[in-house]
């Protein structure tokens, strides 16, 4: 046989020269399988957005726009009106944000422009990453009983020295406004270093060649070529972290202290949304399902615009280099 | 100078120093003060991590015993007592979680990478994916709120761990597909291109050559969406609840060591607090080691 | 073909003034030499070219005279290298004040993501010049034979330029901090022919007020630009899995052309290899 292969023999050997109808039906459904479940991705989304807006239409019948300007929230009376908490989303989340990016930003820098042994800027990287994995919860548990507690006496010296400016004057008693935006920074910190470094690492190293070659000092060339030419992708992760710290619900609802009464002082209690949420759906019912359900429904118009903004700068304002 | 310099029509109109370092050059002082505060932001930022680290070291790690594991929490203002149906309250609500979205986020990975020509469909699949990505983790919880418990679907069950297992998929559902997606594309065009040239149909390539050849990216990002998804607390508040028993199946209220460090934390009692540092310090570890797993494994891919 | 060196000023190079000094230079990456023992005189107001095939440590010796290489971890140099009077390794010696008066060009243009303008503004005003900056960003890219090219559009990005004129955008910015010197790595690589010879007649321009260092991989483009050439050769070391770059040989570039002293240039001009 082998001196002498014969051709029958090798037609025969493979059975498979013309594909089984069965081979292109999986074929076939695979395809369809794996469209199916990409399709889930937008059956979810306008699922979520369908079960909130169907929610929230009982109570946008009933407060209107009212609902965003006024601040009763009185079950009994079933008055409810959320501007305390989207005032406190805002607030804490922009302020947070103030703090953080100076921080990540700085830290960003400092772990990728050569300062430093590269051992000691991947540890850096690593902690930064890993304070990402810490779950929200956990947080809120180290800020009521560490972080709350040692700040207490700076807040009364804040007190003592700006307590005539409205912004600061209650005294502090535990949970408050400024708690919830240190917490906050700690949440958003990793986001927005992590964007920032890759945004930093991608400026091509030609670039700062061409800076360091006219003469600049090294925070010369940070400054006036590496940032520039980072900046639409670190302001798209700005943009991600403030969607974040916006939606941010638990360390937020843990320290805040959920307060009913609109209060203009960043040391006295506050509220957001997402810990008006985390605190009473739970237990509401009635109209108050639907108030709840409206307050979630402008948190998702809050963020979704956040978020399409964030797209919208890194690719608008993204350079060819 | 010995040599005659070359005259340069304007050199006047520059600085023109010698070529030493002096450090008290405003340059160089500004330069030094940068660093500094750009250090002293390092600093910062990894010092809440350290904290935290330690406190839950200290406060949890102390309180870990067998007991710890196997008891369930006490009556509130009763010492003792332990966190097991937590624990394993956890580790359903995300094996659930699992389950679902790990199938749905790797099978739309394919479809993304290998099937859609990028066409308008994937494009808005793929935008989809940010803006999901980008949902408050509160507000998947209302969502299944709204769907599964409110409607009561599952058996007439209201409250249950199969709710607080599908929110929390809502939730890793985006990181999955995102990272499916970008490993497939990763995977060399060469490959699927040899596979087809010995006569391959593209199920056999996807499953059997590009699938396994994108293992660890993706097999990374599903790590690291599990332990994302453990730590969650939002969505199960008002899905998975909370439950002071053993789990009593996947359609009944379950308890979470997340919603029992939120519910223990704000009670006034210090067993109950000494607990949600317990289940801090337990959950910590679970997912710093998920975290150094996923680690590991793309590492091992490496060399 | 006709070297420029018949249609430079007639000054023997013996005579010259010398603008850089290298004595017994090594450059090392981490544990390998990427080049080693250079000794050259680089004289002022010439231009002068490395060539050399790849792998010789021309461009490392190259960004070595900017202490360029200090941007790469690892990189090490040791032996000195004279410039105005100061060993540029020395301790004391600030490397940017070092920068702003050896500028350099490099390979691949790379434009500051800012206007046409302020890329020329910008290296003027760290330089701390306090003339005209109009008139200076004018004359900067007449200079480099791009004016023609930006005048309407100085307000633009540079990367609106083409690829030719975003390197004379580079040399402009480069010679816009009126450094003494400019280094050229492999400036015409990326370029199309077009664009290559008006980056050389640009040269031919430039080199009336500085110093030019030029790598080139492009032998023709040395004869036509360099009035001396340094060539350098790269060997297997003994025992080891790299190449260590050598100097061979440093004339005029007519000398190394048309008689070199050593057989292996007399190899790598006539084609032989390389």
């Amino acid at each position: 046989m082998l001196t002498d292969p014969s051709p029958a023999l090798d037609a025969d050997a493979f059975t498979l020269r013309r594909r089984p109808p069965t081979e292109k039906l999986v074929d076939l459904g695979f395809r369809q399988l794996t469209l199916v479940l990409a399709s889930m991705v937008a059956i979810v989304l306008l699922g979520i957005f369908l079960t909130v807006f169907q929610g929230a239409r009982e109570a946008i019948a009933t407060f209107g726009l009212d609902f965003l300007t006024t601040s009763a929230w009185d079950p009994v009376n079933e008055q409810y009106g959320a501007f305390i908490a989207i005032y406190g989303t805002l607030v804490t989340s922009f302020l947070s944000l103030l703090i953080a990016v100076p921080l990540g930003v700085g830290t960003a820098i400092f772990i990728t422009e050569d300062l430093i042994p590269t051992v000691l800027r991947d540890a850096i990287g690593l902690m930064v990453e890993l304070l990402a994995a810490i779950p929200s919860v956990v947080l809120g548990l180290w800020a009521i009983f560490v972080m709350e507690p040692a700040l207490r006496p700076v807040l009364n010296l804040l007190h003592s020295l700006l307590g005539w400016s409205p912004f600061f004057n209650t005294v502090p008693q535990g949970p408050g406004m400024t708690p919830a935006i240190l917490i906050l920074v700690v949440m958003v910190l990793p986001i927005i270093t992590a964007i920032s470094r890759d945004a930093l690492n991608q400026v091509p190293i030609e670039l700062r060649q061409g800076a360091y070659g006219v003469g600049t000092t090294r925070w010369g060339a940070i400054f006036s070529v590496i940032l520039p030419a980072a900046i639409s992708a670190i302001t798209g992760g700005v943009m991600l972290a403030l969607g974040r710290a916006m939606g941010e619900t638990m360390a937020v609802t843990m320290i805040i202290g959920n307060a009913l009464n609109f209060n203009l002082s960043l040391l006295a209690p506050g509220n957001t949304i997402a810990s008006m949420l985390a605190n009473q759906f739970g237990e509401a019912n009635g109209i108050q399902v639907s108030a709840l359900m409206y307050a979630a429904l402008i948190l998702m118009f809050l963020t979704f615009a956040v978020n399409v903004a964030a797209k919208w700068i890194v690719r608008r304002l993204s350079l060819r280099y | 100078m010995a040599n005659q310099p070359i005259t340069y029509s304007s050199s006047a109109l520059f600085d023109r120093r010698p070529l030493h370092f002096d450090p008290n050059l405003r340059r160089n002082r500004l330069n030094q003060l940068f660093t500094g505060i750009a250090g002293l932001f390092a600093v910062i930022a990894v010092l809440p991590l350290l904290l935290v680290l330690f406190h839950v070291l200290v406060q949890g790690g102390r309180l870990i015993s067998v007991g710890m594991f196997s008891e369930l929490p006490p009556a509130p203002g009763l010492d003792g007592g332990g966190i097991g149906n937590a624990i394993l309250g956890t580790l359903l609500v995300t094996l659930i979680a699992s389950l679902i979205a790990i199938p749905v986020g790797v099978g739309g990975g394919i479809y993304l990478s290998e099937y859609s020509q990028r066409g308008w469909f994937a494009q808005f699949v793929s935008f989809g994916n940010d803006i999901l990505a980008g949902v408050p983790s509160i507000i998947s919880g209302v969502f299944v709120y709204g769907i599964v418990v409110a409607t009561r679907v599952f058996f007439d069950q209201s409250y249950s761990a199969m709710a607080g297992g599908i929110a929390l998929a809502v939730l890793m559902l985006p990181t999955v597909i995102k990272t499916t997606d970008e490993g497939l594309k990763l995977v060399p065009q060469e490959l699927r291109w040899g596979a087809y040239g010995v006569g391959a149909s593209k199920f056999v390539t996807v499953m059997r050559i590009t699938l396994p050849s994108a293992f660890t990216p993706i097999a990374t990002g599903v790590v690291l969406a599990i332990a994302r998804a453990a730590g969650e607390t939002a969505p199960l508040i008002f899905t998975a609840l909370f439950s002071p028993f053993w789990p009593e199946g996947v359609f009944n209220p379950i308890a979470t060591m997340s919603v029992l460090i939120f519910n223990f934390a704000i009670m006034p009692y210090e067993a109950q607090n000494a607990l949600a540092w317990a289940a801090s310090f337990v959950l910590v570890m679970m997912i710093l080691g998920a975290n150094l797993l996923a680690r590991w494994i793309s590492r091992m891919a490496k060399v | 073909m006709t070297s420029s060196f018949h249609t430079s000023p007639a000054v023997e190079a013996s005579k010259e003034d010398v603008c850089m000094s290298l004595q017994n230079v090594t450059i090392s990456y981490g544990k390998f030499e990427a080049v080693k023992n250079v000794f050259m005189d680089i004289p002022r107001g010439r231009v002068t070219a490395f060539i050399g095939p790849s792998g010789c440590g021309k461009s490392t010796v190259l960004r070595g005279l900017n202490r360029m290489n200090d941007l790469i971890p690892g990189c090490r140099l040791k032996g000195r290298v004279v410039f105005d009077g100061y060993d540029l390794y020395d301790p004391k010696v600030d490397p940017v004040e070092v920068r702003r008066r050896i500028g350099m060009v490099f390979q691949k243009p790379n434009p500051f993501p800012k206007s046409i303008y302020e890329n020329i503004a910008f290296g003027a005003r760290i330089n701390g010049f306090k003339g005209d900056m109009d008139e200076l960003v004018e004359r900067s890219l007449r200079k480099a034979a791009v004016w023609d090219e930006c005048k309407d559009k100085l307000r633009e990005s540079g990367f609106a330029l083409s690829g030719g004129q975003q390197q004379r955008l580079c040399i402009a910015r480069a010679i816009a901090t009126e450094p003494e010197v400019i280094l050229m790595d492999e400036p015409c690589s990326a370029l199309d022919p077009i664009s290559t010879l008006k980056i050389e007649e640009t040269m031919h321009e430039l080199k009336r007020s500085y110093t030019i260092i030029i790598v080139t991989h492009n032998m023709q483009q040395a004869v036509r630009v360099a009035d001396h050439t340094a060539f350098f050769n790269a060997e297997a070391v003994e025992g080891g899995t790299g190449k260590v770059g050598y100097l061979v040989e440093f004339n005029d570039t007519e000398r190394i052309f048309n008689a070199p002293a050593q057989q292996a240039t007399q190899d790598y001009v006539s084609g032989r290899f390389g």
